[in-house]
């Protein structure tokens, strides 16, 4: 299969703040390549100051890479201008851990989500008010809540809002950065369906991005694993998890509490709605 | 084995106008703890978990009514003075929370805090209370304590910053350690060594460990029993080990089932039913629109 995306040699460092004499260049992204093929959900894993965050954020283009580059579809992304850049923004888009964070507070929810069918020109202004209730529906929200402000919605919802938002310009990758962290386990995996749905409904390609490998585990095809700003281990997700090369990878699953998994009563009565 | 810290058909309601608030946060839980055993306290938001133990501590403000009973050691808590809370805290209970800067004074040193919390409880020569501190420091696992007594906390790691914050609880040898969500801001390769700091504690001083957690992997991990809360109420309590095999209430088994490690890779994770879910329509509703 084709790749929608390939990262090369993508470095990136940042000064440290402070008087000149003490600042510091730190590598936050060291030399990382990886790809990610059409349709499917690359895991990249690290803990904090691993650099998986950074590598996501210049993947979106909201930080300037050192060097290196990205390529998605087969265009270089990372010296995009204008028309281009739009382009390659509608075609990719984020989701974050906090989506209090990225929908106005003052703006109801169903605004939030047409502002970015406004921005990509995306149908007719008429249109768009029916679009944006076939993007609530799609996500699983009641189209009734779309006059509601964020702070009126609960975690979960404001999630789902999030993520109809980032469908809206109907991207072929999703940068999601740590997308379920902030919820309940009883709604972690709603989103976490949500996110398989899409998946394979829309044939989205995702990089999910989190610190939570039983996460990662369950919904990525294959899993990257970064430890002070490199790339110790890619491959798929059954290898790295049950045979993991890198000490570092295997130091991270040894620290993970484990649950074991139940007895045939337990666990599996709770055949939840959907 | 009479119980080192014991609720009792305890009730907690946080009074307001709105309807909502006025809702009983913690409502009829009893938990009797014994001595050395770590217990679990798992819940998600709401649950009333985080509420329960600040009562313990005597940390809810005096608008809040709490009714029924929490002893220490026999010694009710409800209703204590400032005076004599002040006593039962760091010699009897003591508490860590998840944020362990929130705890320490960014501008002092971590030993001077700790050997403060020595002397706030008993009457003993500086020198002693640095000797002391370090003592705990090292205890905690901080490498090369002496040296590391005058170090301010943000010279200190996230993991290593909770590691001072539980030897300043652990200052002046409470039998009982209340920790709330202590590893929930740690990476996973800390929280093991942290989590095993407060085994420890438990197998050398018979601490009796109230361990408030989301994760229901890190109550697998260390706890002997667990008790699951939601909206205020206990229900069900046991063994961990036999309440995760063997889940007697349909929200526990559906909470445990949500969980991603549990499932099929890919596959669908059979969702917690509406009744038990913690965000329901009213929530939403409760809210204001456009």
């Amino acid at each position: 299969m084709s790749d929608l995306l390939r990262v090369q040699n993508m470095r990136k460092t940042f000064v440290t703040g402070g008087p000149p004499w003490k600042r510091q260049r730190l590598v936050a992204v060291n030399d990382v390549s990886l790809s990610v093929p059409r349709g499917e959900t690359l895991g990249l894993v690290g803990e904090s100051g691993s650099g998986k965050s950074t590598l996501g954020r210049c993947i979106l283009g909201l930080v300037p890479p050192d060097s290196g580059s990205v390529v998605f579809d087969g265009i270089e992304v990372t010296n995009l201008s204008g028309r281009a850049l739009s382009e390659f923004r509608r075609r990719v888009q984020p989701v974050f851990q906090d989506p209090f964070g990225s929908l106005d507070p003052r703006w109801s929810v169903g605004r939030s989500v047409r502002e970015a069918l406004d921005v990509f020109r995306i149908g007719t202004p008429a249109d768009r008010e029916k679009r944006v209730l076939e993007l609530f529906d799609r996500v699983g929200l009641d189209p009734a809540l779309v006059h509601r402000m964020p702070a009126s919605l609960s975690g979960g919802q404001r999630q789902r809002v999030a993520i109809a938002a980032a469908l809206a310009s109907e991207p072929e990758l999703i940068v999601a950065d740590e997308p379920v962290s902030a919820l309940d386990m009883s709604v972690q995996a709603q989103i976490l369906n949500l996110f398989m749905d899409l998946q394979q409904d829309l044939g989205l390609a995702t990089i999910f991005v989190t610190h939570d490998l039983g996460v990662v585990e369950h919904v990525s095809h294959r899993v990257a694993v970064m430890y002070h700003g490199t790339l110790v281990e890619v491959g798929d997700t059954d290898q790295v998890m049950n045979r993991p090369q890198h000490d570092y990878t295997r130091t991270l699953l040894a620290a993970v509490p484990t649950l074991a998994p139940p007895t045939v009563q337990g666990g599996t009565h709770a055949q939840g709605q959907h | 084995m009479s119980p080192v810290l014991s609720f009792n058909d305890v009730r907690i309601r946080f009074r307001g106008d709105n309807a909502a608030h006025a809702a009983a946060a913690v409502d009829g839980v009893s938990i009797h703890l014994v001595k050395g055993e770590i217990f679990g306290i798992v819940g998600e938001s709401g649950s009333g978990k985080s509420t329960l133990a600040n009562a313990a501590m005597g940390l809810l403000p005096s608008s809040v009514e709490v009714s029924g009973s929490i002893t220490v050691n026999g010694r009710e808590m409800i209703g204590l003075g400032p005076d004599e809370l002040r006593h039962m805290r760091g010699s009897e209970i003591s508490m860590i929370f998840q944020d362990a800067s929130a705890s320490l004074d960014p501008t002092w040193s971590v030993g001077e805090q700790i050997a403060e919390t020595v002397r706030a409880h008993r009457p003993v020569a500086r020198g002693e209370a640095r000797a002391r501190a370090i003592e705990l420091m090292g205890e905690v696992g901080i490498p090369d304590a002496a040296a590391r007594y005058n170090d301010a906390p943000h010279r200190f790691s996230g993991g290593m910053r909770q590691r001072i914050v539980i030897a300043a609880a652990l200052a002046n040898n409470p039998q009982i350690l209340i920790a709330d969500e202590p590893t929930t801001a740690l990476d996973v390769t800390i929280q093991a060594q942290v989590l095993k700091l407060i085994d420890a504690l438990r197998r050398n001083h018979g601490t009796t460990v109230a361990l408030i957690t989301h994760d229901l992997g890190v109550v697998a991990q260390v706890c002997d029993r667990v008790g699951v809360m939601y909206r205020g109420r206990l229900l069900e309590v046991g063994n961990a080990r036999e309440v995760f095999a063997n889940p007697t209430h349909p929200y526990t088994r559906a909470l445990l089932a949500a969980n991603p490690a549990w499932a099929k890779r890919g596959s669908r994770l059979p969702v917690v039913p509406a009744e038990w879910s913690v965000e329901t329509p009213d929530f939403a509703n409760a809210g204001g629109t456009t």
